[in-house]
């Protein structure tokens, strides 16, 4: 019988199937970060139990490290004791652990891939939700609580019930100015923000095909935001070039062999989704999301819906909600709007391509005498010193934007970064929730060319008007 | 874990679609190293004002007895932050009833003794309207409200955990050679995997 990547995936990885319909899957990679393990490794100690297999973990400190300079003491007391505790806890479970100083810290996220901790047909969990980035590498990778997080370290397995399959096909060339993350906004304006709920989200098409691995993991990233649980993409070439020589990349014979397994991993070409999208890259453009919630967003050349057009009443109030905390109107464009602080950063975009679209826009422009911040975060020291050694450093500092230390940051703003009440920020992040990036913070999610061109013109705008577009 | 068989209370209608966990239990909150105290600030920006004072038209300020959350499609989503389920339980909450449910949610609260229960939305709009206390059979999958009664679907596997309120680590825990078993065969299929070899 013919089967997707994911059914191929999890077949590979069922310990035994149990009458009731769920399955005790096995995880073969384990990444950990401070905010949600602490009960877990609680748990884990007054059980008296012993973690399965240490090696399956990678822990790092990312959600409230600051991001000035990394000899700064954390004066949040809790942040301090939550990040003291990854530390202590990494020591007495003798564990892989990046902390704060070290110079491959990073986001979560980044440096899972960047470290070859991520491979293809594995079973990845974090507890995160944007542990769905992952699968950009055809890892079956995805978020999970901290009592799942206690159960992996005990049992190395979870009891799962299988997802349905849903395959997004995108056709066509990439317009100009249009990134990964104009791809994936305007996959969940499509299907909706629950759209991908209970289905684990297989991309794929000529746009995909020809899709940097960078490009693919902000578009499994933000698979969460669709509903789905994970993402995924067939690992190719371009996968396999950006793998080999990594720090925990198999090595010489190993990787051979490796590749030629993962060669195979693909969906069978008939294979049966229970759900399959057709995506027309033409049809889409520079996109900009207007309310609280990822689906609510347009194209930049696009007007903000009118309420009152809309019939049903939960979905008129939500809107009428969103704007009203938002502070705008039904009808008005999108472009044109002013900002006050811009954030690039975060696990959806805060790698090296993403740093360098942002630097050509803002190379040789200024910030908007109206933006009072523009904050760029690299994801990880190792994205940092490579941005550093291309000088795109000195690019954003010449145009007075913050050049910071790797972290979560501004994304959901535990650390020091953060919106004062009312403030609007262009963001690349992944979340524009209410009080996302600070209580009563207005968050415009979009990509971050298009970011920095909200930077330097004080308002958003489109990315395609700059003479240097991202072509 | 507490175990969940029936349960009569009172209800709180959250006539919001999308309720994420963002909103259900707020960043600020995350710093703690226990799983204890949140109930406090569930819903915290909705629930106090930019002073910390509450705001008594906020439902679950105008009726704290509340042990059912009535809510809008898509309940739960965002993060997985396993606080929000923590931040309800201690609050209260019991049992959330919504169209739909956020996948990592949905699993977060058979960890923690809290039902989520699928009904229509025009069956809960009735629950809503109706004044009574609402009765939830887990058993039967039932919920009845005065001569009402709904009734819901729910996995086998997630009604028995609330049901037994088992521990979810003990029962895999005495799968192990079956599971050492399987890591053997994986590993020879796969050598790679093994990090640090």
């Amino acid at each position: 019988m013919s089967k997707t990547l994911y059914d191929k995936i999890w077949e590979q990885h069922v310990v035994h199937d149990f009458d009731d319909g769920s399955s005790l899957i096995y995880i073969d990679r384990h990444l950990v970060h401070e905010v949600t393990s602490p009960q877990a490794f609680d748990g884990i100690g007054r059980e008296g139990r012993v973690l399965w297999n240490r090696d399956s973990i990678l822990a790092v400190a990312d959600h409230n490290v600051p991001t000035t300079s990394r000899n700064d003491r954390v004066t949040d007391d809790e942040a301090r004791i939550q990040l003291e505790t990854l530390e202590a806890n990494c020591q007495s479970y003798n564990l892989r652990y990046f902390g704060p100083h070290d110079k491959a810290q990073g986001i979560v996220h980044i440096i899972g891939p960047e470290q070859g901790f991520t491979l293809p047909g594995v079973t990845l969990v974090c507890g995160d939700s944007h542990t769905s980035t992952h699968g950009a590498f055809g890892a079956l990778a995805f978020g999970i609580g901290t009592s799942e997080i206690e159960q992996v370290f005990a049992t190395q397995c979870l009891t799962l019930r299988k997802s349905k399959n849903m395959r997004i096909w995108i056709n066509g060339v990439l317009p100009v100015g249009v990134t990964a993350k104009d791809v994936v906004l305007h996959i969940i304006s499509v299907i909706g923000i629950a759209g991908g709920t209970g289905h684990v989200i297989e991309y794929a098409g000529p746009v995909v095909d020809r899709m940097s691995m960078e490009g693919r993991m902000t578009l499994c990233n933000m698979s969460i935001e669709a509903g789905a649980r994970a993402g995924l993409i067939a690992p190719d070439e371009t996968t396999f070039s950006y793998l080999k020589g990594r720090p925990f990349s198999p090595r010489e014979q190993m990787w051979d062999k490796a590749v030629a397994f993962w060669r195979d991993l693909k969906s069978d070409a008939d294979a049966r989704f229970d759900q399959e999208i057709r995506i027309n890259a033409a049809d889409i453009a520079p996109y900009v999301t207007w309310g609280t919630n990822p689906e609510m967003g347009c194209a930049i050349t696009q007007r903000i819906p009118n309420p009152e057009l809309i019939q049903d009443g939960i979905q008129r109030a939500s809107i009428q909600r969103a704007l009203a905390y938002m502070g705008l109107e039904g009808g008005m464009p999108v472009d044109g709007i002013p900002v006050d602080q811009v954030f690039i950063g975060s696990c959806t975009n805060a790698r090296l391509e993403d740093l360098r679209a942002a630097a050509q826009i803002a190379k040789g422009r200024r910030r908007a005498a109206n933006v009072k911040r523009v904050l760029v975060v690299p994801g990880s020291g190792l994205v940092k010193e490579a941005a550093e050694r291309e000088g795109l450093d000195r690019i954003f500092i010449e145009s007075g934007f913050e050049w910071r230390e790797p972290g979560c940051s501004m994304c959901l703003a535990m650390n020091a970064d953060r919106l004062e009440p009312g403030e609007r920020c262009a963001s690349t992040s992944n979340r524009n929730f209410e009080g996302r990036q600070g209580r009563d913070g207005r968050t415009h999610l979009m990509s971050p060319a298009m970011a920095a061109a909200a930077a330097v013109a004080g308002h958003i705008t489109d990315v395609r008007r700059f003479e240097k577009g991202v072509a | 874990m507490q175990k969940f068989t029936t349960l009569t209370a009172q209800a709180a209608y959250m006539p919001i679609a999308n309720i994420d966990t963002d909103m259900i239990i707020p960043k600020q909150y995350l710093k703690t190293i226990t799983r204890s105290g949140l109930g406090k600030w569930l819903f915290a920006a909705m629930r106090y004002d930019a002073h910390g004072k509450e705001i008594p038209d906020f439902i679950l300020n105008a009726n704290p007895q509340a042990q059912i959350l009535l809510a809008g499609e898509n309940f739960g989503c965002g993060s997985s932050r396993e606080h929000a389920p923590w931040a309800l339980t201690d609050f209260g909450i019991r049992a959330v009833i919504a169209p739909g449910f956020a996948d990592i949610f949905y699993n977060n609260c058979f960890k923690n003794g809290l039902l989520p229960v699928r009904l229509p939305k025009e069956a809960i709009a009735e629950l809503a309207e109706s004044k009574q206390d609402i009765q939830i059979n887990l058993k039967e999958q039932a919920v009845i409200c005065g001569n009402r009664r709904f009734d819901f679907d729910i996995e086998p596997n997630n009604k028995a955990a609330l049901l037994n309120g088992l521990d979810a680590i003990e029962p895999v825990l005495a799968m192990r050679s079956e599971i050492k078993k399987f890591e053997a065969a994986h590993f020879a299929r796969q050598p790679w995997l093994k990090v640090g070899g």
